[in-house]
């Protein structure tokens, strides 16, 4: 076997990390997606401004501020420190809170396109036949944007997978807490273990492939089935 | 017992101030140019657009007033979109249930069977949406809208998506609704042939505003009306199938002003039709006129007629208590010396049976 026992537990650790943050996303995305996808308020462009900056924004920066907040003299540190916890910073909960900003906009933005999709029409039918709003949200809006729903699940696991530079700056490199699977190929190159760092990148390489790949199929035969 | 709405909205291009009763018998058309507020009215109707300057009572239910505003999905209606809408990630069986399943069981009068048997479509139930062709989807979506037993079905020009085949395929589901159903139905049209085929009502819409409303055969009859001068001006009559002749291949309809000689016909007899003479059609005689092939003629009065400058004038008659247009030229009706309460003769060249109703 070519994995050390260290590079299993960052293996297992950033399978973790994605899943949960995935999960995260998709509940708290979905709500907001579907608001930005039918309110007509006039300043949804900050709200989609906002959501859209991990996309451009350097993760080093993200990570920095989030590293601010959450230490033990930002708010959000002081806030936690006062309810009786510890700082988030250097722990796997903070990972995941840095994880759910920077993977935001990969679950979000295919989400609010999918519920876009659907257009008004559905939903206005479905009231016709006696379902209430939320109702006709869980029976027509939510499966009729799978397709969405399984892009946003993957984009926003595989992306979390990738991440380096938001986990660096906030969860620094303990093995089993916080030490994911990026920083893992990071030391061994570091230490010029390079067939470590092989194994390990061209697994994450092919495994992202494979995700992605998965992903683009079930749409194709997802969208072939549509009207 | 009827259906008042009140509607006064600001609508981009017009003020939209509707007030109306609806007879909550038969099948009212809602007619008029298209972007006149035909849809707007049937969507405030439904409770899926909101103004807040509204009343609507459907029977003894207030649905909108200043104080209260009830969603669609808990008011009684069923709603039938201009294109069909079929939810495409339920087959069609899964289409048809979903809103019954969601009707209370006392509610339900109209049977999920009796609504499919009614538009025929017991053979799609297992297809997905896609695999129907549009007039299939649309009969599938009406049949959806019957299943949740409405105190009133709203059809925004369910036929407008469709090409002349489709229509004429859905037309006599259309008919079958109109004759079986104890349900009234708004039926948005700007086709006169849907109206003079369907419609036992008419509201003429103009511009958001009601520009005239009333039975059938009086608002097709109208001249201070447009529906009297189009190529197509016509008007309808109820008769019902009395004899069959078998000799000569014909078939005998009575209404109040005698008896129609129509091409032979499988009608059973005392079936109530309806039948559409175009005003073209109709040619007047001072005298009855012997040695002529045209088998339906009538004795009629003229009750108005416009004349201008056109060289075309258009006479309202009454034969019986049915009202006709005759379409004749400037020439004839000043050689005839036509004028209100004279007493004449209508030749009738042509009439289309319009489906028994």
């Amino acid at each position: 076997m070519m994995l050390s026992e260290s590079d299993i537990t960052a293996l297992l650790l950033t399978f973790k990390l994605a899943a949960v943050t995935t999960c995260i996303l998709l509940v708290i995305g979905t709500p907001v997606a579907w608001w930005l996808a039918r309110s007509r308020c006039r300043y949804k462009f900050i709200f989609e401004g906002l959501i859209a900056l991990p996309l451009v924004l350097p993760p080093t920066v993200l990570g920095f501020y989030l590293l601010v907040m959450l230490g033990p003299n930002g708010p959000l540190g002081r806030l936690m420190e006062w309810f009786g916890g510890a700082s988030l910073a250097f722990t796997f909960s903070g990972l995941v809170i840095g994880s759910v900003f920077y993977s935001m906009p990969f679950v979000i933005q295919p989400l609010q396109n999918a519920f876009a999709a659907i257009g008004t029409r559905p939903m206005e039918v479905a009231a016709t036949l006696r379902a209430s709003p939320f109702d006709r949200f869980f029976t027509v809006a939510l499966p009729l944007a799978k397709h969405g729903f399984l892009t946003a699940a993957v984009l926003g696991f595989a992306h979390t997978i990738g991440e380096f530079g938001v986990v660096l700056m906030i969860g620094g490199n303990i093995p089993g807490e916080t030490q994911v699977l990026s920083i893992a190929i990071y030391d061994h190159v570091e230490a010029l273990e390079y067939s470590q760092a092989h194994w390990l990148s061209g697994g994450l390489l092919l495994l992202s492939f494979l995700m992605l790949m998965t992903v683009y199929a079930l749409n194709g035969r997802l969208s072939w089935g549509r009207t | 017992m009827s259906i008042k709405a009140t509607f006064r909205l600001s609508k981009k291009d017009f003020e939209f101030d509707v007030e109306l009763c609806i007879p909550d018998r038969g099948v009212t058309a809602i007619f008029g140019p298209s972007g006149c507020g035909k849809t707007t009215l049937l969507r405030l109707m439904a409770g899926l657009e909101r103004c807040s300057n509204g009343y609507l009572k459907v029977r003894d239910r207030v649905w909108q007033d200043s104080s209260e505003f009830i969603p669609s999905h808990k008011r009684a209606i069923g709603y039938v979109f201009q294109e069909a809408s079929l939810f495409s990630h339920l087959n069609v069986a899964k289409n048809l249930e979903y809103g019954v399943k969601r009707v209370a069981i006392a509610e339900q009068k109209v049977s999920l069977d009796h609504a499919v048997a009614l538009l025929g479509i017991g053979h799609l139930l297992n297809r997905n949406a896609h695999q129907l062709s549009g007039g299939e989807k649309q009969r599938v979506a009406i049949a959806r809208a019957l299943a949740v037993s409405p105190k009133v079905l709203l059809m925004d020009e369910p036929l407008s998506a469709l090409d002349q085949t489709l229509k004429r395929e859905i037309m006599p589901y259309l008919e079958s609704l109109h004759d079986q159903l104890d349900i009234p139905i708004i039926y948005v049209s700007h086709s006169p042939d849907e109206v003079a085929r369907l419609a036992d009502h008419l509201v003429l819409l103009d511009a958001g505003k009601v520009r005239a409303d009333g039975p059938i055969g009086s608002m097709l009859t109208r001249l201070d009306l447009p529906l009297a001068y189009g190529d197509d001006a016509a008007a309808v009559i109820d008769a019902s199938v009395v004899v069959h002749d078998d000799h000569y291949g014909i078939t005998y309809l009575d209404f109040s002003g005698g008896r129609f000689t129509v091409a032979r016909n499988t009608l059973p007899l005392g079936r109530p039709v309806r039948l559409r003479v175009m005003a073209r059609d109709v040619s007047l005689t001072l005298e009855r006129q012997m040695g002529t092939s045209i088998l339906n003629i009538f004795p009629a009065v003229v009750e108005e007629l416009i004349i201008d400058d056109q060289p075309d004038v258009t006479v309202r008659l009454r034969v019986g208590s049915t009202l006709l247009l005759s379409r004749v030229t400037r020439k004839s009706a000043s050689l005839l010396q036509l004028t209100p309460k004279q007493a004449l003769y209508v030749q009738i060249k042509s009439v289309a049976l319009l489906g028994g109703n």
